[in-house]
């Protein structure tokens, strides 16, 4: 990876280092966290839509799988949150590579189309076994136990979480610059390229869609167990549509993106908390204004107009 | 048995033909300009909400009707020209986002301007269910059929003898040779999304008396009639209408018969298993990409 | 045996036979021609022998194994390359990156080695670079290296891809109309270019509309018209094959 690139993550892991101490409550910890949260989602999302040039109008649904499986697998069956948090991840891994095989060898709307639908069903199912997930209410999720020492702080939380996301921006970042992520940016240039070259194009596809996807449900368990309750809404279309709108704004195929995003669109609902209907517009109007004016994202259009000045 | 058959066959053709509707104003659009338009629901929406507040506005239900149509036609063009004009030739994601944002920012407005409660219309002729063979019609459902059919007819005619049609259709075809030959296509995209939105309101006119209306009804209406239009063959007309009755039925049958709790996800079941099995569609044709 | 065998391929779209009984044969090493006038079906051939379409019948063996019907990537495997008349190139990547994308095959492609970024991919990726701007220099783009491929010309874009196929390494190469588009000055160019890579061993198959080419490189030329096969033989044989002069050549010899 380049030098800005390195620089760049030690001044996201610096700002990481330093906030708690900066932060004036924890109500500011606390967004801090969903914030670091969200960007992890967006990272692995943003290699699917952005880097290799595909969709998913679904992903809560993931993020519902991973939740719910930390939620109702200890609560209802004993298991420990560690290893309710792996077959939440496996249950995605396999649930996404099923789909997303026979979708792959589509197009475009209907690659959106199959992973509305899939979202959609995730969400109803969540919604209503409600002997086992509580149902449109939600349920309380048991705190996490790590090697006998329990996770229940909103400071603790935010360490695990911002080591989670340092690593995530490195592995990101280090993705991209290798033959594999080279393939994954090739597909989304030009599948036919990409074909003639050698590259298996639905079994890329297929390979970035489930890391996508457990990604979701891992950061969906760690939501759950952070926030001491799961409900059936972490998981619908309009918070799929968010952690969209996030790749989109932030910057397609753009690591930093992703990030930006997800910091300006947690703050967001905080900002319209009270004007719900607002709140939707202002989501509309941002993915309008930014797919017509910025379609490459704030980060990338930012940095071609400061390359440009230097 | 065949009542309780009848009974779930009549309230799947009603909602059916609201899917129709909404199947049909994707199909045009999509012939247009290869969009989809995800926005299509909340002119569904639009077209229910519209009719109550300007019925509650003291207008004489007829007038009522036909600005709750006319008013979500100039939404249709509106988005054409703020959201989709601007970014011509741009990537099916690109368009799919806009189209999305378009949805959202009509649905928040509606949601801030009209509240969050549930509205009906008054029936058109009375709530005096109609029996047949042991099952109850509602006299509305009779307008939702009639009307659509009526309309499918209208649309026949139009994109099959007269030369708007027609140009509409070669637009789909083929834009520049369309163009060649001096068609506005211009024209031909601002046709479609008005057109389009004015079908997708009129299903939402229709069906309000029996399903009620609201500010949120736009997404599963929206999106069911999208699953519909791909059921019956994405840009095929004849497949909307087909798509949008098959699933109306299927929604109804499944919850009838197996579990109403999961009737909304009935129809993106049948979307997965179409675009597992059969992802052109009951009527799509096959086509190759030119390398 | 020749290295690619084709009998009898024919594929129909609908009603259009593209490519009606086509059978040739083409020996490793030499320079293979493919003409014909616009909608011949010369492109239609490329893409079905390099795996872009499935024939409706018919056979295509290379080395002798069959391989039609194959997806174009089993044929990258099989050392099989190729370029386009209509530019594929990534757009979203740099001239180097589109040219690394080539060597594909030749990497270690597993998705956690790279995200941890082990020092034995780091080594492969610095060698790749080099690599890749040593093929930018044979194919007379040195001077593009650093260059973002959205920012080149078409006739610097169309030399890329022949630089990305031969990052490939391939026996076997396609040049689908490799001077399409290109002034005198650029078509000699690609004239000379076609004749290094013939020089280092790999069987070139060419389609091209520009006669002086044709008839200066190729060791064998196939003539089709209408899907059909109208001619084959030496560029002297085909040169004066009445045939060929009456539905092709014609004012152009």
């Amino acid at each position: 990876m380049g030098k800005n690139a390195y620089f760049s993550l030690l001044f996201v892991a610096a700002i990481l280092a330093v906030l708690p101490f900066v932060v004036p409550n924890s109500f500011y910890l606390d967004l801090a966290v969903r914030m670091a949260i969200n960007a992890i989602i967006v990272l692995g999302l943003n290699l699917l839509i952005g880097f290799a040039g595909q969709i998913s109008l679904g992903h809560a649904g993931f993020l519902g799988i991973g939740a719910y499986a930390s939620a109702v697998l200890p609560t209802h069956f004993g298991w420990h949150p560690l290893l309710a948090m792996g077959a939440g991840a496996a249950a995605t891994g396999l649930l996404a590579a099923l789909v997303a095989r026979p979708i792959f060898k589509l197009k475009g709307h209907y690659l959106a189309m199959a992973t509305l639908g899939l979202g959609i069903i995730i969400n109803i199912a969540l919604r209503n076994e409600a002997q086992w997930t509580g149902g449109p209410d939600g349920m309380p999720v048991p705190a996490m136990g790590l090697l006998g020492f329990e996770l229940s702080n909103d400071k603790q939380w935010y360490w695990v979480v911002a080591g989670l996301l340092v690593v995530s921006v490195w592995a990101s970042l280090n993705l991209i610059d290798s033959p594999f992520g080279r393939a994954l940016r090739a597909l989304h240039g030009s599948e036919v390229a990409s074909q003639v070259v050698g590259v298996d194009v639905v079994r890329y596809k297929v390979a970035i869609f489930v890391m996508s996807a457990v990604f979701a449900s891992l950061m969906g368990s760690v939501t759950a167990h952070y926030v001491g309750f799961v409900s059936p809404n972490f998981s619908d279309f309009f918070h799929s549509i968010e952690l969209v709108t996030m790749v989109v704004i932030g910057g397609m195929a753009s690591v930093f993106g992703s990030l930006v995003g997800a910091v300006l669109l947690t703050a967001l609902p905080q900002a319209l908390a009270t004007f719900e209907g607002w709140e939707t517009v202002a989501f509309g109007a941002i993915l309008m204004a930014s797919m017509i004016f910025m379609p490459k994202g704030l980060v990338p259009t930012l940095a071609a107009k400061f390359g440009k000045g230097n | 048995m065949l009542a309780q058959f009848l009974q779930f066959l009549f309230s799947g053709i009603t909602v059916g033909a609201t899917y129709a509707l909404a199947a049909l104003g994707f199909t045009l659009i999509y012939n247009a300009s290869n969009v989809i338009n995800f926005a299509q629901g909340e002119f569904i929406m639009l077209g229910g909400m519209l009719g109550v507040f300007f019925t509650m506005a003291g207008l004489p239900l007829p007038a009522a009707l036909v600005l709750a149509i006319l008013v979500p036609a100039i939404v249709g063009v509106l988005v054409e020209k703020l959201a989709i004009e601007p970014v011509k030739g741009a990537e099916t994601v690109t368009l799919i986002i806009i189209t999305i944002g378009a949805s959202l920012v009509i649905r928040g407005l509606v949601q801030v301007w009209l509240g969050k409660e549930t509205h009906s219309l008054p029936a058109f002729s009375g709530d005096t269910p109609i029996e047949v063979l042991g099952a109850t019609l509602l006299p509305q459902s009779l307008w939702v059929l009639g009307v659509t059919a009526l309309v499918v007819v209208a649309l026949w005619y139009f994109f099959n003898r007269t030369l708007q049609g027609k140009a509409m259709l070669a637009t789909s075809y083929n834009r520049l040779a369309a163009e060649l030959v001096g068609i506005n296509t211009g024209w031909v995209l601002f046709m479609s999304f008005a057109m389009s939105a004015a079908l997708g309101a009129l299903g939402g006119i229709l069906i309000t008396p029996i399903t009620l209306t609201s500010y949120d009804v736009g997404i599963m209406l929206g999106l069911k009639g999208f699953v519909a239009a791909v059921v019956g063959g994405l840009g095929n007309g004849l497949g909307a209408v087909v798509g949008g009755l098959l699933v109306g039925i299927l929604e109804a049958m499944g919850a009838g018969y197996i579990s109403s709790a999961y009737k909304d996800a009935i129809p993106f079941v049948l979307i997965l298993l179409i675009l597992f099995f059969m992802p052109r569609g009951l009527f799509g044709g096959k086509s190759t990409e030119r390398v | 045996m020749s290295m690619l065998e084709v009998k009898d391929l024919s594929i129909h779209f609908g009603g259009v036979k593209a490519v009606q009984n086509v059978s040739f044969s083409i020996d490793a090493g030499i320079v293979y021609s493919v003409i014909g006038p616009n909608g011949a079906g010369k492109t239609t051939l490329f893409n079905l022998i390099t795996g872009v379409y499935k024939p409706t019948a018919g056979e295509i063996r290379l080395n002798g194994e069959a391989i039609h019907g194959k997806s174009p990537n089993e044929l990258a495997r099989r050392g099989v390359a190729r370029t386009f008349q209509n530019l594929q190139i990534c757009m979203n990547m740099s001239a180097l990156e589109n040219v690394m994308v080539g060597a594909h095959l030749r990497l270690d492609r597993n998705l956690f080695k790279a995200s941890l970024r082990l020092p034995a991919l780091r080594r492969r990726d610095t060698e790749l670079r080099k690599e890749a701007a040593d093929l930018m220099d044979f194919v007379g783009l040195g001077s593009y290296v650093n260059s973002r491929a959205d920012a080149m010309s078409y006739g610097a874009l169309k030399r890329l891809e022949i630089a990305r196929a031969l990052a490939m390494q391939p026996r076997l190469i396609f040049l689908d109309e490799p001077a399409a588009g290109l002034n005198p000055k650029e078509t000699i160019e690609v004239d000379h270019l076609v004749r290094k890579i013939a020089d280092s061993g790999v069987t070139v198959v060419l389609v091209e509309h520009d006669m002086k080419m044709v008839m200066n490189l190729s060791d064998r030329i196939l003539v089709l018209d209408y899907g059909k096969k109208l001619a084959e033989g030496t560029a002297e044989e085909v040169r004066r094959n009445p045939n060929v002069i009456a539905a092709y050549l014609g004012a152009h010899a």
